[in-house]
Parts: C-alpha cells; sequence; structure tokens
C-alpha cells in the first residue's frame, strides 16, 4: 500500500480467482488506480487486509473506500465492513452486468474485447463513485 | 505429465492475487496457466478471499485435497490464510524464486502482464505442475 498524505480513497477489490467477474474487479480497480484517478485513490490487496495486515486496515478505519466485488458473496465489502467500517461505497460486478444486460463473459484469464468493454464501463462506474466520496469529503 | 486419472482428489492452487506488483498479477497467471491447460483435469483454482471469508464450501475443498499456493510476496498471504483456514498445505511456491532463475526477464505491468511477466507466469506454471505431479505420484 501507498503513503497516504491528503485526501485518498482506498479501493479494495476482492481476488475472485475463481469467476470471470473476480478478474473483471481487478482489472477495473487498476485501471482506476493507473489512470482514471491516479491521484485520488490507493488500493488495499484484500489478501493481506484479511490476513491482518495492520496498515490496510487502519487505512481502511481513516479513510472512505469502495468495495468492488465480483459475485453477491461481496468478500471485500463483506472484510472491510467486519476490520475497519461501513464502505463509502460499495459495486458488484454482477449487479452492473446484469443491469447491463450483458452476455455470459468467460474469459477470466486473459479479457477478450467484450469483457474488456464491460471492465472499462465497470471502471467508469468506479471513478464517478471517487468523485462522489470526494465530493461529500468533510 | 505422470499421472491425470479421475479417480484423484483434484489439487487446489491457490494464488495471492496481489493487486499492487506485478508478482501478484504473475502468481494469478501462473496458476490459470495450470487449472486451465497443463493440468486441467486434476487441479482447480479457489478464491483466496472467499476462503478467508470463513465460505464453509471453500474450507471443506482445503481440508479435504491437497493445496499449493503460490504467493507475490515475502508476506505469502495465501499461505498464511491456508494454514489459518486449516488447509491442507502441501506446497509452497513464490514468484521470487521463478524471477531468481529468469533474471533476464522484468516483469513491469499489473494490469495487463507485460511480455516478460506472461514468460515468467509460463516459468512459474511449470513448476507447479511439477509439484502437482510431485503430488499425484504420492496419492
Amino acid at each position: 500500500m501507498t503513503e497516504t498524505p491528503e485526501k485518498k480513497v482506498g479501493i479494495i477489490s476482492c481476488s475472485g480467482e475463481e469467476c470471470v467477474e473476480g478478474t473483471i474487479s481487478r482489472v477495473a480497480t487498476r485501471l482506476v488506480l493507473g489512470k482514471l484517478r491516479p491521484n485520488e485513490t490507493v488500493t488495499i490487496c484484500l489478501p493481506l487486509f484479511l490476513a491482518g495486515g495492520r496498515e490496510e486496515r487502519e487505512f481502511a478505519r481513516d479513510y472512505p473506500t469502495i468495495t468492488v466485488d465480483g459475485c453477491d458473496k461481496m468478500c471485500a465489502k463483506v472484510a472491510t465492513e467486519r476490520y475497519s467500517g461501513e464502505p463509502a461505497s460499495s459495486i458488484v460486478v454482477t449487479d452492473l452486468t446484469k443491469n447491463w444486460q450483458c452476455p455470459k463473459l468467460s474469459a477470466r484469464r486473459k479479457l477478450d474485447n467484450e469483457t474488456l468493454t464491460v471492465t472499462r464501463k465497470v471502471a467508469d462506474r468506479i471513478a464517478e463513485q471517487v468523485d462522489d466520496v470526494l465530493r461529500h469529503w468533510v | 505429465m505422470k499421472s491425470t486419472g479421475s479417480q484423484h482428489k483434484k489439487i487446489i492452487v491457490i494464488p495471492c492475487s496481489g493487486i499492487g506488483k506485478a508478482f501478484g498479477s504473475i502468481s494469478r497467471d501462473a496458476t490459470y496457466e495450470v487449472v486451465e491447460n497443463l493440468r486441467k483435469d486434476v487441479t482447480q483454482t479457489l478464491c483466496l478471499a472467499l476462503l478467508v471469508s470463513g465460505d464453509q464450501e471453500s474450507l471443506q475443498l482445503v481440508r479435504n485435497n491437497k493445496v499449493i499456493t503460490v504467493d507475490g510476496c515475502p508476506l505469502q498471504c495465501a499461505e498464511k490464510n491456508v494454514k489459518l483456514a486449516g488447509g491442507n498445505l502441501a506446497g509452497s511456491l513464490r514468484v521470487v524464486d521463478a524471477y531468481k532463475q529468469n533474471r533476464q526477464l522484468k516483469p513491469r505491468g499489473v494490469t495487463f502482464l507485460d511480455n516478460d511477466g506472461q514468460q515468467m507466469a509460463l516459468a512459474l506454471a511449470e513448476k507447479i505442475a511439477n509439484k502437482v505431479d510431485d503430488l499425484l505420484e504420492e496419492q
């Protein structure tokens, strides 16, 4: 995790190895961190957070977080609530793809064009949530 | 491959999927190479976060089958979390071990692995597959 000197929003993505939506969560989060909102966001490694990473848990307690989960089991959201507090916002990829009426996605390792398009839309949604959190920062 | 019989239990391969550095992505890609290509009939992966969240089905899976963890950094979250879950940890591999044997590779991409990252993932996948074979032979 990087240093957090000012207003930063933590994005916590599920690892979701078993399903394509887990890969979408992870890549969308990386797109926000690297391209869409690089100065406003940091990420927290969920396995480290779950393993008891002190810095990660303190960050998530002190700064607003957005959880990004691949499926309705919502591991990232549940873990954040359990160890650090209510996230400022939470996104579930399967909810979005259902609303967008996406066809069945399957390429969990290397995202094909169709899945990449969906991933970019998820990243845009995360970025919107980041802006919203920053707008309401007290 | 020495054994592919479907009568065997599956071997569970769990990467750390660390999101901050290329090594986390390599752990994940190497795992997919094993479970989707190299040893697809005898292995499967599992959501690490779901396991640590206490999901009963995942807990039973790691307790009743042999598990290989693949970690991207020295914190070894995958290994630690499988141990904490009471899993049957049978092997623990680290991306850094593949790096030591392939120092000419300089993986940089995290979101999408670059060519060096993909090559390192394939090298690591071979190591995982060899470990799978060893475990199958023991069974």
